[in-house]
């Protein structure tokens, strides 16, 4: 039997097709914003996809992820320090390595606590010491900056062909090179030995152990891994930004990974680039709308958790299939007739969110939209509001059950088709 | 004289202040088909449990090939060549067939934790995976997952887990449990077919699939070994027919 070729028509479209993507989206826009939103996007890339080789490979669940990605960001910070003094000779290129490293180490001795049980206990232990670095970040300001945290200058000399890394494109480019050959390590480091008994130790680790793999050592492989990648997430943080404070190692962080790895969907592999995607542009788009964005956050988790546990990469993969299947067309009218209940309830919902908001804030219960102007303070405003959600919901429930035949006919006629 | 395959010294095992297995005596010979029978709550599985270090001996001495594995953990002792199945059906549920049986191969082919091989560029693996799930039958079902397979497929699948990794010495916890009669007839001839040349421990409730397949059999009752001999043996043994054989023998 020969082995199966390393590079497919097939992968070589998907590949290519997704590294001229982020090649090309720059061109799209010429905005500052445009480019500091696809940097943010291809860190958070490689961020998100590092933690899902804990959760979705792994089945580690960790409360902490976010220490390897700030240290790995503090260390990267420091080695640009010292780059910029003329300490140690490292080309600013390949400074995410050393990110990576800082997170490979760490990774090293933290891994070496936390993996010594799985389940609930590993949980809780990240938790912890993501706590206790948190801690004790401040209670080492030479090492953390302390509340102002460090900073640097990522321009050094006059550079080579002109790349010094001063423009945003230039560093765009670093990012999306160094986010791409990330993704690709952790894809293939998903189907290697290791990334297939990762898998086996996730679905039974005592069954591991009676085919000779011992689920600590697999455990703490992936974590050291992980920790690598986190590492380089953080590195080209510290390089996007020029500043590293102790919040990217924080609760905070470690929260919004897991917020991306479920909404993407932690059973593909592709599941949390589409998290990483969806969270950041809704983190960058919608704080800058509403100060209530955390509100909208927190939302869209719960409505993920709820309705589609297996995030939106799953519901992408379902709609392919039935769309291969050539019967995707059939739902379009239910989808259809659920967009208005959802808009209504959705409508309801952000308008008292955004009157309640601003009343406790600054005391106005006004709220200017689209030329309508939203007064909480009136009767009649929550009359109309809960009037909506109330007949968004009761519509929703109906429809919900239209498009749940609709999809039940949909898969009844693909299964036909198979047998 | 070379070491028995399997060899156990005055193994004991307390929960708390329950004895379950009681001062076991026991040698199996390499390539021989041992079958260990009792009645429910004898400590079979226990006994079994003992053996693989799914839990550690209270007291007494276990040996594989002449070594001392007492106090070694499941995947040393798996790496010795001592491999078994379970009484519920132990899988990689989120795995298809194909990888349940290639995982269950990777460590004996030497691939260890390797992260820098490409797994589908493993051809030996590859192709021992899909001799494995050949013989046992599965091959129709080789790229589903194996938690959408039938019982019987699964224990199939079981039984191909447990043997890919070509250890010498293998224990199955009640193999046929749960499966109809024509489904025990084609996991016995199943067994048959893939312990060629192996020791072969087992647990079974099925006189008639202990009394075809063993070439000794030991009886446990109240976590004692009674009796220990050939089928014929045992059949005779007035002991065994007063503790456990005398209900089917009235039944008959």
């Amino acid at each position: 039997m020969k082995p199966p070729p390393l590079l497919t028509a097939r992968r070589l479209l998907m590949w290519g097709g997704y590294l001229a993507l982020i090649l090309l989206a720059p061109l799209l826009s010429r905005s500052g914003y445009w480019l500091s939103l696809l940097s943010q996007v291809a860190i958070m890339t490689v961020f998100a996809l590092s933690f899902n080789m804990l959760l979705g490979q792994t089945g580690l669940l960790s409360f902490g992820h976010a220490v390897y990605y700030g240290l790995g960001a503090m260390i990267t910070m420091h080695a640009l320090i010292a780059v910029n003094q003329q300490v140690v000779p490292i080309p600013v290129t390949l400074l995410p390595l050393v990110g990576g490293l800082g997170g490979l180490v760490f990774g090293v001795l933290l891994g070496y606590v936390t993996t010594r049980r799985a389940g609930t206990t590993f949980a809780m232990i990240s938790l912890g010491i993501g706590e206790m670095v948190a801690a004790s970040s401040l209670m080492f300001p030479a090492f953390s900056g302390g509340e102002g945290g460090l900073s640097s200058n990522r321009v050094i000399g006059k550079g080579w062909f002109g790349i010094t890394y001063g423009p945003q494109i230039q560093i765009y480019y670093l990012i999306a090179l160094w986010g791409f050959a990330c993704v690709v390590a952790m894809y293939a480091l998903a189907h290697t030995p290791l990334g297939r008994i990762a898998n086996a130790v996730r679905d039974n680790p005592e069954r591991a152990e009676f085919i000779g793999y011992n689920p600590q050592v697999v455990r703490f492989l992936m974590v050291v891994l992980a920790g690598f990648f986190a590492g380089v997430a953080g590195g080209l943080t510290a390089l996007n930004y020029e500043i590293v404070t102790s919040e990217s190692l924080h609760a905070y962080t470690s929260g919004l990974v897991i917020m991306m790895a479920f909404v993407g969907g932690v059973g593909y592999f592709f599941g949390p680039i589409l998290g990483a995607l969806l969270i950041t542009v809704l983190q960058m788009a919608v704080s800058s709308l509403t100060a209530a964005w955390l509100f909208y956050f927190g939302l869209l988790f719960l409505v993920v958790v709820l309705y589609a546990p297996g995030g939106v990469a799953s519901v992408v993969v379902e709609h392919r299939r039935l769309w291969h299947a050539g019967v995707l067309g059939r739902l379009a009218p239910a989808y259809l007739l659920a967009a208005l209940p959802v808009l209504l309830v959705g409508a309801g919902v952000v308008a008292v969110v955004e009157t309640v908001y601003r009343l406790m804030k600054e005391d106005s219960a006004r709220l200017r939209v689209l030329g309508f102007t939203l007064d909480a303070s009136r009767g009649l405003f929550w009359v109309a509001v809960v009037a909506a959600i109330a007949l968004g919901m009761l519509l929703l429930r109906k429809v919900a059950r239209t498009v749940s035949d609709e999809r039940h006919r949909a898969y009844a006629t693909l299964r036909q088709e198979r047998t | 004289m070379t070491a028995p395959a399997l060899r156990l010294v005055d193994v004991s095992k307390s929960f708390g202040r329950t004895e379950i297995v009681r001062d076991v005596n026991l040698e199996v010979s390499r390539g021989e088909r041992h079958a260990i029978i009792g009645p429910n709550g004898a400590g079979k599985s226990t006994l079994f449990n003992l053996i693989s270090a799914r839990f550690p001996v209270s007291s007494g001495r276990i040996e594989l090939n002449g070594d001392d594995i007492t106090s070694l953990r499941a995947f040393e002792i798996n790496r010795r060549g001592l491999s078994r199945s379970f009484q519920i059906t132990n899988i990689f549920h989120n795995l298809t067939v194909f990888d349940n049986v290639r995982c269950a191969l990777l460590w004996s082919l030497g691939y260890r934790y390797s992260f820098w091989r490409r797994l589908s560029a493993l051809a030996d693996a590859g192709e021992r995976a899909d001799e494995v799930i050949q013989r046992i039958g599965l091959r129709r079902r080789r790229d589903t997952l194996a938690s959408t397979l039938s019982y019987a497929e699964q224990r199939a699948l079981e039984i191909g887990v447990t043997l890919a990794g070509g250890a010498d010495v293998v224990l199955l916890d009640e193999p046929t449990a749960g499966m109809s009669r024509s489904e025990t007839e084609e996991a016995v001839a199943l067994i048959r077919r893939v312990s060629e040349g192996k020791t072969l421990v087992m647990v079974e409730h099925d006189m008639g699939v202990v009394f075809g397949l063993a070439d000794r059999i030991s009886v446990l009752v109240y976590g004692r070994i009674i009796a220990t001999g050939t089928p014929a043996e045992i059949r005779a043994n007035p002991a065994v027919q007063e503790a456990y054989l005398g209900t089917s023998r009235a039944h008959a």
